[in-house]
């Protein structure tokens, strides 16, 4: 849709518009700033982002952004674990160009380290404070990315959806079946992130989750540094030429298999880092959450954000959560039913027109719109 | 320039999509208080979406329609109910409940019908002290939480297990007895008690996926065929029971299926036809309501136009004990909740009087054996002994 | 591990697998014949058999069947049969061309990346599956007993039934009917060209959307099928069934190798029996699990899949 500018007719304001589009919209601007405004607005926008829970006291605007049906600080906390996943499959789908339908997988290997590692209920006993179990869980989250991208990342793009795919369901099968894991039965009392304020009072409590919130709000800033930094450097390039033509990579020597190995295991980081946060916050958890439904919608969040881009990521994964939450506790205009039964049937519209309308994701990734441009030369008449 | 604007309305009819929802928020709350102890809420909290909505629909409309009862005899909208959507998931759960306690008129909750989601969503209730009265979450360990404010309207687990046990020893004199359970926290606890309770007349056993994760069973169905057992135990919900109802009867067996309460519902014979449901014998830590005499089953089927299904008594129960609460002038979550720890009301299902821990008062509880007759109903069958 | 069980019970789980087995092939013709073509995985389809096994349960309600009924007379169990069937085939056929329509057709003319296919499908899977979920308030919806299972085969403990029969021999035909039709027919040999090159067949007077549609259209007719015999084996019908179903259905379609139309067939009945095998042998609760292991020792060993992708080259 971007990619195809017909050329404006002559009026004044199409024309500015061609302008402002080809020199890079937003992004364009934003990158020819001073580096010192480049700061300031990103503290700025950081600052709104932290102040987020308190939306609702914002005259007239405030009301139409929170949530009705649900807690707004917990939509909060629900969109920043989504945010968490997204930024991970950005990184394995968006920057290496794998296919994972089964990225529940991961988040699922965090969360149960922890309960295991925390919980009463476990078989292990430990009862370690959460933070001491974060570590264990992101080693084990990366190891499990590791060793499923071991015998299947020779797969071809499909193939290895579907094997993704299937490993997250075994997940979910075992964590239902096993005694170990506790199915349905689930952990509960798993410790919530340490802290109290000065009165006793724990701050990462359960009545409040705007804490959770930022604490979520942090970790995403400083993933968001990390995957930057990674998505510039020889590995990010690396990622690129997989995914564009990975013989044609291969032939140019990046070693395609250690590449892709290193995709997953980070994908496989984030996507446990994101289960850690949410077993944290939760204090209960058992298999129910782990449904490959999951999996599913977090990717659709990435590639309708804009599969490639950081921003479009975050956008996406915000969205994912936020428009289900949204339509809760609101009463259609004709019957005056509560809208809240319908509320995955219109968000599975809202992404047909979303991707109908915006093919390449609501924040495309730059080098991928270039990619789209020549190939749109190729196309044969329909 | 076409595609531009075709974009251009794009993005204005999301725009609008969530904008135009927004302006049609419900938030109309009346403020006419305290005429004769009303304008408060009573809320419901569990699935009314996702997978598991069958069952929370049942709670609720039993919920609601003791309330509209209620509203109806005043003479006025006295109570006002609040529903709240878990979804029946506990990641969801917490989210909600914070919306539920923020709102300061609730008294008093029924629900969360699943004992996941009430491991999760209940510490915040009891942090912010408003009663509950779960008509389903059989969990046994959920009461010893130390939660002051739990409530659960029916028997645990481990009252219920013996006594379907005990039927099936007694009254069907199975001597061979197939045990299997959907692996939910309430089929496997109930199924688990059962096995232990029966012993060695247990020949085998299995496990199936959860409702709506699995709809073939025929691997089931052989291996009860194969054991020669007489009687199944089916520790789970009714969709997945009808089902298994009907395939055994496919492959000719002619045994009697046996449940607990999560299969006493109309859905079991709507799954299974009434023909093959007919003499599946379900187990209810509660009273037939026809005992209790009152037009229940009836104002039901009038209300919602679907008979009344799993659970539904009991949560009519629940919200009606609520009621008595405020109408005493109980009228703060502390002083209702206090109200529960002494009473003992006698609803159409159970006597309500409840232990320290939020349990029935054991000498209260009694075990009904029901039956599914050929118009697909439930007719009580005789009260079983729980031990 | 219940060795003994399995052996026992051998030829009871291999036919009643089989049964399974023959609507999963069907079901999972829709993946692989818009796989071959498209090379995109259709996330909708599931929802194309979803409304399939409501149409004809409607049709049926009609006459005032429902799951209470007694089984009609030879005669009328036909004529409902065929009814059900047509009214299954013609909803699910037309689904299908409107997933194609409103889902992929407008991202095919912005020439989208192939990502973006899989997510609208996603959304009007959602959308559907969600809708009917709302209608009918997601409750289970009872098949009325057209066919009463009785024994016509007695092997052992293997007691073939007239159903089972019924729902192999339907899918063996519809599959035969299916292979020639793609590789003897005009309207076939388009298929085959646009799935070995679509842009040379675009040159050589191939009306590739016409074919695309075409390719949907019969996917969907497969699906509609599949789900006449899935009510009438399952007795059962509710909003989910198709994701559930359609799960097994695409990793059938991958087993046999996707894009082609006989390993799709041997891809749904191995998976059938399979299963059945796995559940005697582990349990019920492992019968999911076992087909993706089976699936990831299969791929890692072929990996394009048993018969490997071929709609269009070679044979079909």
């Amino acid at each position: 849709m971007t990619t195809t500018e017909t050329p404006p007719t002559g009026a004044v304001p199409a024309a500015e518009k061609k302008n402002w589009r080809t020199s890079g919209g937003v992004r364009g601007w934003f990158g020819r700033q001073h580096w010192a405004v480049r700061t300031v607005l990103a503290l700025v926008f950081a600052a709104v982002a932290y102040l987020l829970p308190y939306a609702g006291d914002v005259p007239v605007l405030g009301p139409q952004i929170i949530t009705e049906g649900i807690d707004w600080p917990s939509a909060l906390f629900n969109m920043s674990y989504y945010v968490l996943l997204a930024l991970g499959l950005n990184v394995v789908v968006g920057f290496a160009g794998l296919l994972d339908l089964g990225y529940v997988g991961f988040f699922a290997v965090g969360a149960y380290t922890v309960a295991m590692l925390t919980s009463p209920d476990s078989v292990l006993h430990t009862e370690w404070p959460w933070l001491a179990a974060i570590p264990v869980a992101l080693a084990i989250a990366m190891l499990s990315g590791l060793i499923l991208g071991w015998p299947t990342l020779r797969l071809r793009g499909d193939y290895l959806a579907i094997v993704t795919l299937g490993f997250a369901e075994i997940i979910r099968i075992f964590a239902t079946s096993s005694e170990t894991l506790r199915g349905d039965r689930g952990f509960s009392d798993i410790p919530h992130p340490p802290g109290s304020y000065a009165d006793g009072k724990p701050i990462f409590g359960v009545a409040d989750a705007t804490p959770y919130y930022w604490l979520g709000l942090s970790v995403i800033i400083l993933v968001i540094f990390g995957v930057r930094n990674l998505d510039r450097s020889r590995v990010g390039r690396s990622w690129l030429a997989i995914r564009e033509d990975e013989e044609a990579a291969e032939i140019m020597g990046v070693r395609t298999i250690k590449y892709k190995l290193w995709a997953f295991a980070i994908g496989a980081f984030i996507g446990g880092l994101g289960g850690v946060m949410f077993a944290g916050q939760q204090g209960f958890m058992n298999s129910q959450t782990f449904i490959l439904q999951f999996s599913i919608l977090v990717l659709a969040g990435v590639v309708m954000g804009g599969s490639g881009n950081l921003f479009g990521a975050i956008l996406g994964g915000a969205l994912i959560s936020y428009i289900p939450d949204r339509l809760r506790g609101i009463e259609d205009p004709i019957f005056h039913t509560d809208l809240f039964g319908f509320r995955f049937a219109i968000f599975g519209l809202v992404i047909i027109a979303i991707m109908i309308f915006r093919p390449q994701g609501l924040i495309p990734s730059r080098r991928r719109a270039m990619e789209l441009k020549d190939r749109e030369k190729e196309v044969a008449p329909q | 320039m076409r595609q531009v604007l075709a974009r251009a309305i794009g993005g204005l009819a999301v725009i609008g999509l969530v904008a135009g929802a927004a302006a049609c928020n419900s938030s109309s709350s009346s403020d006419d208080a305290a005429s004769g102890n009303c304008g408060y809420k009573l809320a419901f909290f569990g699935a009314l979406t996702g997978s598991a909505a069958n069952l929370g629909v049942n709670i609720e409309q039993g919920f609601e329609l003791a309330i509209k009862q209620y509203n109806t005899k005043k003479g006025s909208e006295c109570i006002t109910v609040a529903k709240f959507d878990s979804q029946g998931e506990p990641a969801v759960a917490p989210g909600v409940a914070r919306n539920l306690v923020a709102d300061k008129k609730i008294l008093g909750i029924v629900g969360p019908p699943f004992s996941g989601e009430s491991e999760a969503a209940d510490p915040i209730f009891e942090e912010a002290g408003i009663p509950t009265i779960t008509p389903s979450a059989t969990r046994v360990s959920l009461s010893a939480n130390g939660w002051k404010t739990f409530h659960r309207a029916v028997a645990n687990d481990d009252a219920q297990g013996p006594a379907a046990a005990n039927y099936i020893k007694d009254v069907l004199k199975a001597q061979k007895v197939f045990v299997a359970d959907d692996q939910s926290a309430y089929g496997a606890g109930l199924a688990d008690v059962v096995k232990k309770t029966l012993g060695s007349s247990v020949v085998a056993t299995d496990k199936t996926e959860a409702d709506g994760k699995q709809t073939d069973f025929s691997a089931v169905v052989q291996k009860v065929v194969s054991s020669g057992a007489t009687a199944m135990f089916y520790g789970g919900y009714y969709q997945n029971g009808g089902l298994i109802r009907k395939q055994l009867t496919a492959a000719n067996w002619k045994g009697v299926l046996v449940g607990g309460d999560g299969m006493k519902d109309p859905g079991l014979a709507k799954a299974a036809g009434n023909n093959a449901a007919t003499g599946t014998v379900v187990t209810c830590p509660c009273s037939p309501p026809e005992k209790a005499g009152g037009t229940f089953v009836a104002d039901y089927k009038k209300q919602w136009n679907v008979d009344a299904g799993t659970y539904s008594d009991v949560a009519f129960d629940a919200a009606n004990v609520f009621l008595a609460g405020i109408d005493a002038g109980n009228t703060t979550p502390e002083k209702l909740n206090t109200y529960l720890s002494t009473v003992n009301y006698t609803g159409i299902a159970n006597v309500y009087k409840w232990t320290a821990t939020g349990e029935l008062d054991p000498n209260s509880i009694k075990v009904w054996a029901f039956k599914f007759d050929a118009t697909g109903n439930t007719i009580a069958d005789q009260e079983v002994k729980t031990s | 591990m219940n060795f003994s069980g399995l052996i026992q019970d051998f030829g009871p789980l291999t036919i009643t697998g089989l049964a399974q087995g023959a609507i999963i092939a069907l079901f999972a013709l829709g993946y692989t014949l818009v796989y071959g073509v498209l090379r995109l995985i259709n996330f909708a389809h599931s929802e194309v058999f979803l409304l399939g096994s409501y149409a004809c349960l409607i049709v049926w309600g009609l006459f005032g069947l429902d799951q209470n009924s007694a089984t009609p007379n030879m005669v009328a169990v036909l004529g409902y049969l065929l009814l059900g069937l047509l009214a299954a085939v013609v909803i699910s056929g037309v689904t299908a061309l409107g997933v194609e329509l409103v889902a992929y057709r407008p991202l095919r003319r912005r020439n989208a990346p192939p990502l973006a296919f899989l997510i609208t499908a996603i959304g009007a899977s959602l959308f559907i599956s969600e809708t009917v979920g709302v209608v009918t308030k997601r409750n289970i919806t009872g098949v009325p007993p057209l066919i009463r299972p009785t024994d016509v085969v007695v092997i052992g403990n293997m007691h073939v039934t007239n159903l089972q029969i019924l729902i192999i021999v339907l899918a063996l035909v519809a599959m035969f009917v299916l292979d020639r039709f793609i590789n003897r027919s005009r309207l076939g040999r388009g298929i085959r060209a646009v799935a070995q090159n679509p842009d040379s067949a675009a040159l050589m007077g191939v009306n590739k959307s016409r074919v695309i549609a075409l390719v949907f259209l019969i996917g969907g007719l497969m699906a509609g099928i599949a789900a006449v015999m899935y009510d009438l084996k399952i007795g059962v019908t509710r909003f989910d069934a198709g994701f559930l179903l359609g799960i097994e259905a695409f990793t059938a379609a991958v087993l046999g190798g996707i894009g082609n139309l006989r390993g799709a067939l041997l891809g749904g009945l191995l998976l059938g029996v399979l299963q059945n095998y796995a559940a005697g042998l582990f349990g019920t609760q492992w019968l999911h699990a076992a087909s993706f292991v089976l699936l990831v020792l299969i791929l890692l060993v072929r990996p394009t899949g048993l018969l490997g992708e071929s709609l269009g080259r070679a044979r079909a």
